[in-house]
């Protein structure tokens, strides 16, 4: 108990101090809170529930997409901004900024949600391989008919409303970073707490066989609502702060993203291991470790090495990093081991 | 503007004969992913991909100075040695694994397929022209380019060939058997592996032969490999499995469906409400299949 104590405050104090130490490396950072962010919300689905999901993409999307037009249209005619150098034209004071960001990832996080419990009872009743393709369907659909709306700036994109002057050129990284720093400490908080509850355990009976679950008096399809409403919530959030960050927001290539945003929350969760507490979080980083020198070693052919990486994780490590962990140290993770039939089992195998 | 359609017959018979024609070229696709869903149990996130890489070689054939008519034969050909050198590399590791890791894995090769023709071919625009000329209908008023019937009419001889090959033929009857029971099968002395090889190789020539027709009659991209993922797999899962004559129909309706949606919406929500299409249509399924539900399978 001690050491989980000591390890917790060692990482929030690292969390705190960062961009003190690596003042270069704050957006950097500040992405990987948001990967972390996504990798751990995709895990509820894909590794406790058991239903691989590429439709978080949606909910990011759409935060992000809320966060901007309600921080610009709280203050500013919001069609006017998109339809070109309305950013120019309009400033925001930092009172507006700030106020705006906060109902804005307020709305960001609300209203996926909402969505989330609206569309999950038709969407969740699906199964295996059909679920995945039609949330690949969802996420991909969203970003197409969004790049058709005229009013959030639909194909040439939309410009979030740039960080207000206030004094120091720090500043802007600063916020970011602790904004996204402080959303991943409350989804790791929120999740870690629902899964010391019956609700894992019931996430879990979904996962590993859904109609027995169901004939042992579970409602499934309440517990399964509820899972992705809490997705919904935080890869709204996610999404809101990523539209501040990048600055500009674009229907397929950073909102609705599925073929590769989509693509990596799934990858983080399953190169950390998914079904853990952690796994998620150490693949994440582990990920945008590679990415990022991917960009950096092999520019131009990173999307190239991306697509091998891919295929190498899914094919030789489909039990990520904390599944290899556990095979090789159960004992570690409170599993009783049976000498006898261990050895039964590699004789089998 | 929105009810223009209702109101102009021709414009009406010019979407259906576009949609019809361009619906059997998907059905083709689809009947591809038919038969390697069906003797694979792999749904290929990278079957558009294929489909496009097909169409770059017609188009450089174009660029050589060959008809990309030829394409038809060229393609294939090539496809199929690209089908069974991705089957050895990765297909054959996920085979027997679960059907997410061979999504994840497929949707792999595609982004992998995608960038590579990203850099080879460029990110413009590209057709190539077959001057095949234009047919006139009802007094001018309903055009159309004799490239889009020379397409459904190979497409068409492509799928009855192959479906008398899989009649007929020995390699036909061994992944029909596959397909069947994989293991009744390799214990009968089917090689399975090489069933499977050729299954993905013939999947790959069919999209080869799909994508030299759409390089000659629309438009290819190293992007727009995904809406013909999805098209196909809406097709078969409309038709369902081995079910020939649905997964022409469907093809067909879904062309259909496409050209109204592109003359009513705008061709902004063109690829938007194919998307939305195939989730309405596995929610409909969802519903429809709750009513029945079966506990024990």
């Amino acid at each position: 108990m001690n050491r989980n104590l000591l390890l917790y405050g060692s990482i929030l104090v690292f969390g705190l101090v960062a961009p003190f130490i690596f003042p270069a490396f704050k957006v950097q950072l500040s992405i990987l809170c948001i990967l972390i962010i996504l990798a751990t919300t995709w895990n509820i689905q894909g590794g406790e529930m058991g239903y691989n999901t590429f439709g978080n993409i949606l909910f990011y999307g759409l935060g992000m997409y809320l966060c901007a037009s309600v921080q610009v249209g709280m203050f500013f005619p919001l069609a006017e901004w998109t339809e070109g150098g309305g950013e120019k034209t309009f400033v925001h004071t930092p009172a507006q900024f700030f106020q705006g960001m906060g109902v804005g990832l307020l709305v960001a996080a609300v209203v996926p949600t909402i969505v989330a419990g609206l569309i999950g009872y038709s969407i969740l009743g699906l199964r295996g391989h059909y679920f995945a393709i039609c949330t690949l369907g969802l996420g991909v659909a969203a970003g197409e008919i969004s790049g058709g709306i005229e009013i959030i700036g639909a194909g040439q994109g939309f410009t979030t409303p740039p960080f207000p002057n206030i004094g120091s050129t720090e500043a802007r990284g600063e916020f970011f970073y602790y904004l996204s720093f402080l959303t991943l400490v409350l989804t790791f908080v929120v999740v870690k707490a629902i899964y010391s509850t019956r609700f894992r355990l019931v996430l879990n009976a979904i996962r590993d066989n859904e109609d027995k679950a169901e004939a042992m008096g579970i409602q499934t399809m309440k517990y399964k609502i509820t899972g992705w409403m809490i997705s919904a919530f935080f890869c709204g959030l996610a999404g809101g702060i990523m539209g501040g960050l990048v600055g500009y927001i674009d229907s397929t290539d950073v909102a609705f993203d599925g073929r590769e945003m989509g693509v990596f929350m799934v990858l983080m969760a399953i190169l950390g291991g998914k079904g853990t507490l952690w796994g998620p979080v150490i693949g994440a980083t582990l990920f945008h470790f590679f990415k990022e020198g991917f960009w950096t070693y092999f520019l131009g052919w990173q999307y190239v090495a991306l697509g091998v990486l891919i295929v190498v994780i899914v094919i030789y490590f489909p039990e990520g990093l904390m599944g290899w962990l556990r095979e090789k140290y159960p004992e570690k993770f409170g599993e009783v081991v049976d000498e006898a039939d261990r050895k039964a089992q590699v004789e089998l195998k | 503007m929105d009810f223009l359609i209702f109101q102009v017959p021709m414009l009406t018979l010019q979407a259906t004969l576009d949609g019809l024609l361009l619906g059997i070229l998907f059905a083709l696709i689809a009947y591809g992913m038919a038969l390697q869903w069906g003797v694979m149990n792999i749904i290929n996130i990278a079957q558009g991909d294929l489909v496009i890489l097909g169409g770059y070689i017609a188009y450089f054939m174009y660029l050589s100075g060959i008809h990309p008519a030829w394409g038809i034969i060229v393609c294939p050909i090539v496809m199929y040695f690209v089908g069974v050198g991705i089957y050895k590399t990765v297909i054959n590791k996920v085979v027997d694994r679960d059907l997410f890791i061979s999504i994840l894995a497929t949707f792999g090769i595609s982004i992998l397929m995608m960038q590579l023709m990203n850099f080879a071919f460029g990110a413009d625009v590209v057709l190539a022209n077959s001057e095949f000329g234009t047919t006139m209908l009802f007094n001018n008023s309903v055009t159309l380019p004799n490239s889009k019937i020379f397409s459904a009419v190979v497409s068409i001889v492509f799928a009855i060939c192959l479906v008398l090959y899989m009649k007929k033929s020995k390699l036909g009857r061994a992944i029909r058997a596959t397909a069947q029971n994989a293991r009744a099968a390799k214990i009968l002395g089917v090689d399975t592996e090489k069933v499977y090889a050729a299954t993905f190789g013939i999947n790959a020539a069919l999209c080869g032969v799909a994508g030299a027709l759409i390089a000659i009659t629309f438009t290819i991209h190293p992007y727009m490999g995904l809406p013909y993922t999805i098209r196909s797999f809406m097709i078969v899962i409309v038709a369902g499995l081995g079910n020939l004559p649905g997964v022409a129909m469907s093809g067909m309706g879904l062309g259909v469906f496409e050209e109204f949606a592109d003359y009513i919406l705008g061709t902004e929500f063109r690829i938007g409400s194919v998307f939305l299409l195939l989730v309405l249509i596995l929610v409909y399924r969802r519903f429809k299949l709750s009513r029945k539900r079966e506990y024990l399978k």
